[in-house]
């Protein structure tokens, strides 16, 4: 039926019948199919491969940057923190042994002076007692010889005998000493 | 779509009615008046441009395949020039086309190995059907590429070479006996069932995915001509009230036209599908 109306269509030209294919027909087919093929083939889809290729690694890598990111970022905080608390614990150490230098210091100040001090006074009270010492050996030479010379004045007498002058001179600074601590233990 | 391509796989006789009917119906119109020239199937014939009558000859159908080819090439040479990472918009639409074949054609039916074995064919495929068909409701190329024998019968050699290679590749065994026995069946069946899946397989199939094509596009361009010839007709060499006809004549052609472009984006996709499907019938190990 297809035939028939198809030569019916085609009444009075040459015969073409739409399923008979003509050679020149197949033949540009073909090389349209061809170039098309090749054009895709080795072209078009090899790039779009390596483009989705290249896609895919950018989002995986990414990925991945983002993670490695997350985690230097954790562990910076997390070394930040270690050294704050290092830090923190530290200066408390450092207070600490500062306070314990600066209470040493005060105690060695303190007991350097009282040594200090000890000492001065201790030379202090030598030199007093030095100096008196001196003063009393010059003095009772002196008063032994100013008292002899002013007894001698008196009795008429010069005292030349050593022995008996010097007897003398001890019997009366003997006394003389000896009102003093009277005189002293009154007035206590 | 899927289910629209399943139904496809048994509609070549409807097809073939189809275009009948279409052809009775035009050729008492176009040799009853004079005035009107209705379609006829010569304009799939058109007189030679170049080297008549040689195995070159080439006519104002091949110019406009050519003309396909050249769009095609041109388009994805652009698109995939400088192809980046973060798409552009026709980068974006290029890969939307591109990933149609390769994720739900391809990698769908064939899974990623053997998905991208065939991706060059049936990509190719798919844009040059495409293309071709395309061109039908093109203002002055006004024909589809595929209209004529030629560019499906050679898909459908190719389909079949493919689908053929594929199974003999995987497992001559597997695809013979897959194909010609089908598992489940009593064995007396095989008497009946092997001729039938015979015939199906290595016969009916490449003529249904030449025929599907062409006379899709056939019937679609002869509409589309009826359509517009009628409203040419009552507009201006009736005239008058049948002025309105013609209104109405041209607005089929109009909702045709939109039609054919639907019918022009579904045949490409039914005939890499179908192609897909017997490659991935072919490779099964069972079926």
């Amino acid at each position: 039926m297809l035939h028939a109306v198809l030569s019916a269509a085609t009444e009075g030209g040459e015969t073409h019948s739409p399923v008979i294919p003509e050679f020149y027909d197949i033949l540009w087919s073909s090389v349209c199919f061809v170039i098309i093929l090749i054009f895709f083939w080795k072209y078009v889809l090899p790039r779009v491969q390596k483009m989705l290729d290249e896609r895919g690694e950018a989002i995986e890598g990414n990925i991945a940057k983002a993670d490695e990111a997350q985690r230097k970022a954790e562990a910076a905080l997390e070394q930040y923190t270690a050294q704050l608390a290092d830090a923190r614990a530290e200066a408390g150490a450092i207070r600490e042994t500062a306070r314990e230098d600066g209470k040493k210091i005060v105690a060695e100040a303190k007991d350097a002076a009282v040594s200090e001090a000890a000492r001065v006074t201790a030379s202090a009270q030598a030199q007093i007692e030095a100096e008196r010492q001196s003063a009393l050996v010059s003095l009772r030479s002196e008063v032994g010889t100013i008292a002899i010379d002013l007894a001698s004045g008196v009795i008429g007498e010069s005292l030349t005998d050593d022995q008996k002058a010097q007897a003398v001179v001890d019997r009366f600074l003997a006394d003389l000493e000896a009102s003093e601590k009277a005189a002293a233990g009154e007035t206590k | 779509m899927f289910v629209v391509a399943r139904a496809e796989l048994h509609a070549p006789k409807q097809e073939i009615a189809l275009l009948a009917n279409a052809l009775n119906l035009l050729v008492p119109m176009s040799t009853n008046d004079g005035e009107f020239h209705g379609p006829s199937i010569d304009e799939f014939f058109p007189g030679a441009l170049l080297f008549e009558d040689t195995a070159f000859e080439i006519n104002r159908i091949m110019l406009v395949r050519f003309v396909a080819v050249a769009a095609l090439l041109l388009v994805f040479w652009l698109g995939t020039r400088h192809l980046r990472v973060v798409p552009g918009r026709f980068q974006s639409l290029i890969e939307m086309g591109l990933d149609l074949v390769r994720v739900n054609i391809a990698e769908d039916l064939l899974g990623k190995k053997d998905g991208r074995r065939f991706l060059p064919i049936l990509t190719t495929m798919f844009f040059m059907i495409l293309f071709m068909n395309i061109t039908g409701v093109i203002p002055f190329l006004n024909i589809a590429g595929t209209s004529v024998i030629g560019v499906p019968l050679v898909l459908a050699i190719v389909a079949y070479i493919t689908f053929i290679y594929a199974g003999v590749k995987k497992s001559p065994k597997n695809f013979f006996k897959n194909s010609l026995f089908p598992s489940g069946v009593p064995w007396p069946v095989y008497i009946i069932v092997t001729p039938i899946e015979l015939i199906s397989t290595f016969i009916i199939r490449p003529i249904t995915l030449t025929l599907r094509l062409m006379m899709n596009m056939i019937v679609g361009h002869l509409l589309l001509v009826l359509f517009f010839a009628a409203t040419q007709f009552f507009v201006f060499s009736l005239g008058g009230w049948w002025t309105l006809v013609g209104a109405g004549t041209f607005a089929f052609g109009l909702a045709f036209t939109l039609f054919e472009i639907l019918v022009a984006v579904l045949q490409a996709y039914v005939f890499a599908l179908l192609t897909a499907v017997y490659i991935q019938l072919a490779v099964a190990e069972e079926h």
